[in-house]
């Protein structure tokens, strides 16, 4: 008998239908204000922070929904806004800066569904408000302190290996080693080639070789530096006590930070912005620092500047660099004067140890190295970033220094604590530069989400009357699998994890709208076709879904193409706008196809019929 | 209900050579009004800050353009946005990172006089970022169009690709010189509404394709013009109605999605409307000047239903 499926089919079209309902459903529920909690370093979530939690707040007169503990987050829901932040601050001032306090939003659904995993969808940046950086990594910064690096190994090495050399230093890309003579030259080729496989090291003449960071290397660092920075902006971040954030990669060299919720740019922006290290260095003491004003500097030292102005003789080699750093906290001394207590791991502490062994009694300075945009621009267009490297104090190595030390001599507590914070989160190992930054106010946030609202209940109307005239009681039939259509871009969008809701989004939505009764006016026009040429009604139906079929699949998957090149070369609102629109054409495809025929084979088919209303 | 009652095949292909005198014309057109008057480029490619503030009053635009000035950013446009109390301001790139705190300084001004302004957005973007942003958006077209040219050559016949890729290169080219012309401002959605419509009107474009291929198999007599005329007469109905659907929809985009959304609602309403005509007109035009004829698309010995690929030659 025509037009009849089987009852599998019939199920599969419900299961499917009924899942992506299911997973649609959240976004019904909404979100409660909520405040999360999450530890510190030297803290942990647990149930008696609940109860102090829960005792605190009843305290302070604010209701509170339910208090809840989730992967080591304690998630406090509230009833409004205006609870959350007074929640928020009052809770920031109870458990001080060893929990990490932040407003957040919490899906709403009951518990079973979201232990299925059903959450609303995402919401992106234009819809919620918050702040959005494009960062960019400086590679070119990367290599050079590589380079650097590669400064002081070439030193130590050579000089425990015995081959002694005249000069090391650095010349343009590469590092340059000139010795006394050609047999030395030798020698040092054939030791630093076989301890450093990945330089590439040649003989350039007049006793001097060159040495080059290989290309398989140079692209091992900035893809470490790279990494390294989202790391850090991700510690950063959490500094800042923000819900939710994404710091993701975009690119070779680019983060993308997104901070939801966040109002306040500028002390964002100086938080990620500040790219800052320590690096602890001896005192020159067997030159004078006068000679060294003079322009004679000494070719193993460096003249710097400490805060008060006085010039500062240092060796160049280093003891210790701020990668060692894992925690830092500012505090007082027995003065009352502002310090900054430095842990370090246990490499920098032997390290350290090391180091001040045989120095004790000599003055130690701790110099603070900052990269600033310089304002300048290279040819490509790059900011160029200054160096800019201050002694913050020196102080005289009284004992073996071993993982935990403090720096003294710094001017405010607040200098000491912002110093902290940057050591705390670590250094970023490149400057970073912001290249885009969009800020979106909550208020417009949700007066986007309203107006996308609008148009999509709009454009649906239009469309459901249209077609309802237009093509009677299958009008009807197509109208359901719009509605179903909508209800499944809603729950798949819910349920594809990385999937974000943006304006342009909402946009591709109601395209879809449009667009989805495409199929179904095909197959409704083939069908009056058919009936035109004679053939009954059920012979009608059952041709001109199947004419029809592989016309819809072509203009469908060419759509297709182009949703997925957009996803793939888009960035911003360009890839939300792909994302509704692609997972759009399947639904429709689905509901157009199977939804609609299911519906057309349960009412009319397996009958004696001898009019369509059509 | 039906919109158009045909009982005879309408000869589209006889008006087939005033619609290519005209379609050349506005290509042409296009292209002097994109060399001339170039497109009015959106902060997103040409990199600048755009700050939307809201004032609880409609607002002193002559006011706000003297506190810009003596903030030192006497370059600003100033104009309303939506309504007369949202202000939009644009500020040109500056170099270096000054741009990015640009904003807060903007705010600051724009308070000094005691008004309650409330920030509702601010855009920064890096010129770089823009460059990069016009190269990937010239790329990411390209790229679309010519898979499109791949699929539609294996799926059907590479000069039916060749008619479709026009078509849709017509479109595209059609609706940037209407931006163009009507000096509208094309941001990253507008890019992404051009990518709409080339997946539109390629729709379109397909759904006759598939009936003249159906129809030179299926039609014992008649030349490629005849089939042509019937196919399109028999799908006329249905591209009417799913532009009109669109078209509806779009309506309700343009006038209630808000001020953001507007540039994308302008430009998928003219490529669609533009991509209509073409999928009528342009494509099967091309494909019939081409010389495309019964043989090109007999179906090959044995035809599996629905799995059937035509020999690419």
């Amino acid at each position: 008998m025509l037009n009849k499926y089987p009852l599998w089919k019939y199920i599969m079209v419900i299961l499917v239908i009924a899942v992506c309902a299911l997973y649609a459903s959240p976004n019904l529920y909404g979100e409660d204000h909520a405040v999360q909690i999450s530890a510190g370093r030297n803290a942990v979530v647990d149930l008696g922070l609940m109860d102090k939690v829960s005792e605190h707040l009843d305290e302070a007169g604010i209701a509170v929904k339910n208090v809840q503990m989730e992967d080591d987050q304690l998630l406090i829901r509230v009833t409004d806004g205006d609870d959350q932040l007074s929640a928020r601050d009052s809770l920031a001032a109870l458990l001080g800066s060893d929990y990490v306090v932040a407003l957040n939003l919490a899906p709403a659904a009951p518990t079973w569904l979201q232990d299925i995993g059903g959450t609303p969808m995402k919401l992106g940046l234009d819809l919620r408000g918050g702040v959005h950086f494009l960062m960019e990594v400086d590679m070119n910064a990367a290599i050079t302190r590589a380079q650097e690096q590669m400064v002081d190994d070439f030193r130590n090495s050579l000089r425990e290996e015995r081959l002694r050399y005249r000069r090391v230093e650095q010349q343009g890309d590469k590092v340059e080693v000139q010795f006394r003579d050609q047999e030395t030259l030798e020698q040092a080729i054939r030791f630093l080639s076989t301890n450093n496989p990945d330089l590439e090291i040649e003989d350039i003449g007049e006793q001097t070789l060159a040495a080059n960071l290989s290309e398989q290397r140079q692209r091992e660092i900035q893809e470490y530096a790279l990494k390294q920075n989202i790391t850090i902006m991700r510690n950063r971040v959490n500094q800042l006590g923000v819900a939710e954030p994404v710091i993701q990669r975009q690119g070779a060299d680019r983060i993308v930070v997104q901070l939801p919720g966040i109002q306040d740019t500028a002390r964002a922006k100086e938080i990620l912005n500040a790219t800052a290290t320590l690096q602890f260095r001896l005192v020159d003491l067997d030159h004078d620092v006068r000679d060294a004003v003079d322009g004679r500097v000494p070719p193993g030292s460096q003249l710097l500047m400490d805060r008060n102005g006085q010039p500062q003789l240092l060796q160049k080699q280093v003891m210790l660099t701020g990668d060692h750093i894992i925690d830092a906290n500012s505090s007082f001394d027995e003065y009352g004067r502002p310090q900054v207590n430095i842990d370090l791991d246990s490499e920098g502490g032997s390290k350290m140890s090391r180091s001040t062994k045989d120095n004790i009694g000599k003055p130690m300075a701790t110099v603070f190295i900052e990269y600033k945009p310089s304002g300048k621009t290279d040819e490509n267009g790059k900011i160029i970033f200054d160096k800019h490297e201050e002694v913050i104090n020196v102080a005289t190595i009284q004992a073996r220094l071993g993982n935990s030390f403090r720096i003294t001599g710094i001017d405010s507590p607040a200098e000491a604590q912002n110093l902290s914070l940057l050591l705390r989160a670590g250094a970023l190992v490149a400057p970073i530069q912001i290249v885009e930054e969009r800020t979106v106010g909550p208020s417009l946030g949700q007066e986007n989400i309203d107006l996308g609202m609008q148009a999509i209940v709009w454009g649906l109307i239009l469309i459901l009357v249209f077609m309802v005239a237009y093509y009677k009681k299958f009008g009807l039939v197509a109208n359901a699998a719009l509605v179903i259509n909508l209800v499944m871009i809603v729950g798949v969008m819910s349920m594809i994890p990385g999937a974000t809701l943006t304006l342009p989004g909402m946009a591709g939505i109601v395209l879809t709208v449009g667009m989805a009764v495409d199929a179904n006016v095909l197959i409704f026009e083939r069908i009056r076709e058919e009936i035109r040429d004679g053939r009954s009604p059920q012979q009608a139906i059952h041709h001109g879904y199947d004419s029809a079929l592989s016309t819809i699949a072509d203009a469908n998957i060419t759509t297709l193409i182009a949703a997925v090149i957009l996803f793939a070369v888009g960035t911003g609102p360009v890839k939300g706008f792909s994302i509704t629109l692609a997972i759009g054409i399947l639904t429709s495809m689905f509901t157009a196809i199977v939804g609609t025929r299911a519906i057309v084979n349960a009412v009319w088919g397996g009958k004696r019929l001898n009019k369509l209303s059509i | 209900m039906r919109l158009f009652k045909f009982d005879q095949e309408i000869p589209f292909m006889s008006m087939r050579m005033p619609a290519m005198i005209l379609s050349g014309l506005l290509v042409i057109g296009s292209i002097v009004s994109l060399a001339v008057n170039q497109l009015n480029w959106g902060l997103d490619f040409t990199g600048g800050t755009v700050i939307e503030v809201g004032y609880e009053g409609p607002a002193d635009l002559s006011q706000i353009r003297n506190q810009m000035q003596q903030a030192d950013f006497g370059d600003a446009v100033v104009q309303t946005f939506g309504s007369s109390s949202d202000v939009l301001i644009r500020l040109a790139p500056r170099e270096g990172v000054k741009a990015a705190t640009m904003g807060d300084q903007v705010m600051v001004a724009l308070r000094s006089d005691g008004q309650q302004v409330d920030m509702r957005r601010i855009e920064f973007v890096g010129p770089q970022v823009g460059e990069e942003l016009t190269e990937q958006g010239g790329l990411a077209m390209l790229v679309a169009l010519i898979c499109i040219l791949m699929y539609v050559a294996m799926r059907f016949e590479w000069r039916f690709g060749v008619g479709a890729v026009a078509a849709l290169a017509h479109d595209v080219i059609l609706t940037l010189g209407l931006f163009s012309i009507l000096q509208l401002e094309f941001d990253l959605t507008v890019l992404a509404a051009l990518l709409a419509v080339i997946g539109y009107s390629l729709n379109d474009t397909i759904v006759v394709m598939d009936r003249i291929r159906e129809n030179f198999r299926k039609l014992r007599k008649g030349g490629p013009e005849e089939v042509i005329n019937w196919s399109l007469t028999q799908t006329f109905n249905r591209t009417v109605i799913t532009s009109l659907t669109t078209i509806l929809v779009l309506l309700a985009l343009f006038f209630k999605g808000g001020a953001l959304i507007h540039g994308f609602a302008t430009a998928l309403l003219m490529g669609v409307i533009i991509g209509t005509y073409s999928s009528i007109y342009v494509a099967s035009s091309i494909s019939l000047a081409m010389g495309i004829s019964k043989e090109d698309l007999m179906p090959p010995e044995v035809e599996k239903e629905g799995a059937d690929q035509d020999p690419l030659l």
